[in-house]
């Protein structure tokens, strides 16, 4: 038997466990949402410059889910879909979790303001100290409404690349954030209609806990409606075109007839067939805030050859 | 009790080792790659200003 025999245990943290940490699928839509608000931005930026401070952007984005993994260990450790996270499972000692999180942040927002402005570090700050504090801390725990207000923290980095390219904010920016700030509730609480017993479970207060899944529905078909004019909207500004439009309208009708669908079902019929327009929906919702940045993309890069755009 | 010279642990831990070494290595070749950028960018940016000022100067002299 050796020293070490205290720490001879099979549940020992491999490097994939702190990647784990950093919530790859969501940095993932960071990414992208980031990028794209970067490129379609009217000033050039150089290409190294945009990969670094995209690859910042991310980094502060994981280091606020390795701070929500510290703080939310008790809930996750209770939900299905999360307990086997690493701090949850043991892997990862909460401490690690935490230092983890705010040394990336500092790393994230420091390099952001080497690389590219301050005023982007200063937005990437605000973004990270939002979704750990704001809503993880604070909203998440308190009210039905956590969602919808937490929501901005994820409608920020398309904010945040444009404001790396321009140091600044303006009306497409906005509009940017808009699209992903209304279209959260409805992705989340479309997930919170079939994934209903672990919010439960958590006493984490979700709409569908504190208002039922009747109030919930309605409130889906609300939001893709209030949705619709600003996702819509970005065509006519300088970063949308009839590509965008297009895409748009068809996406935003097909998202309104989901909510529709789901405003007109009964609870005994989704529990009958297993949620299935649920689903749906929420699948759907993810193809759809894909689409509308995609388009965006598209215009910004069919703009040199003169196809682009207006 | 010493440490064997290879223990059990070191094996297991190789690989988030291996992960954590080249993840600083990427770092420090990122920064790097920045700092020349950075430094190109600011001669390019140095540059025209003497050259418009000596041009002008020729062209008014």
């Amino acid at each position: 038997m050796s020293d070490l025999s205290a720490l001879d245990h099979n549940r020992e943290a491999g490097f994939g466990d702190y990647v784990a940490l950093l919530k790859p699928r969501v940095m993932s839509l960071v990414v992208f949402t980031a990028a794209v608000g970067l490129l379609v931005a009217p000033v050039g930026v150089h290409p190294y410059v945009a990969f670094t401070a995209i690859l910042f952007i991310a980094l502060g984005g994981g280091a606020s889910g390795a701070l929500n993994m510290w703080y939310d260990a008790d809930i996750d450790a209770v939900m299905r879909r999360t307990k086997s996270r690493p701090v949850p499972s043991g892997r990862v000692a909460p401490s690690e979790a935490l230092g983890l999180g705010l040394a990336l942040s500092g790393i994230s927002v420091l390099m952001l303001g080497l690389a590219a402005n301050w005023f982007a570090a200063a937005f990437l700050a605000f973004t990270i100290f939002f979704y750990a504090v704001v809503y993880t801390m604070w909203l998440k725990r308190s009210t039905p409404q956590n969602i919808v207000i937490g929501g901005a923290a994820g409608a920020f980095p398309p904010m945040i690349g444009w404001a790396v390219a321009t140091g600044g904010i303006s009306v497409e920016s906005v509009l940017m954030f808009l699209l992903i700030f209304l279209w959260t509730p409805p992705h989340f609480w479309a997930l919170a209609l079939f994934m209903n017993n672990d919010y439960t479970a958590a006493k984490v207060p979700m709409l569908t806990v504190t208002h039922g899944r009747r109030t919930t529905r309605a409130h889906i078909l609300a939001y893709t409606l209030i949705l619709a004019p600003f996702a819509v909207g970005t065509a006519f500004t300088s970063i949308g075109g009839p590509i965008y439009l297009a895409v748009s309208i068809v996406l935003n009708a097909l998202f309104i007839r989901g909510g529709w669908k789901l405003w007109r079902r009964a609870e005994s019929a989704a529990e009958a067939d297993g949620y299935r327009a649920e689903k749906q929906v929420f699948r759907f919702s993810l193809l759809y805030l894909f689409l509308h940045f995609g388009a965006l993309l598209a215009e910004a890069a069919l703009r040199p050859w003169g196809l682009g755009g207006w | 009790m010493a440490f064997r010279p290879e223990h059990e642990l070191h094996r297991r831990r190789f690989g988030r080792n291996l992960g954590l070494g080249l993840v600083l290595a990427a770092f420090v070749a990122l920064v790097f790659g920045l700092t020349i950028v950075k430094i190109t960018n600011l001669d390019h940016a140095e540059g025209a200003p003497p050259s418009v000022t000596h041009t002008t100067a020729r062209v008014t002299g």
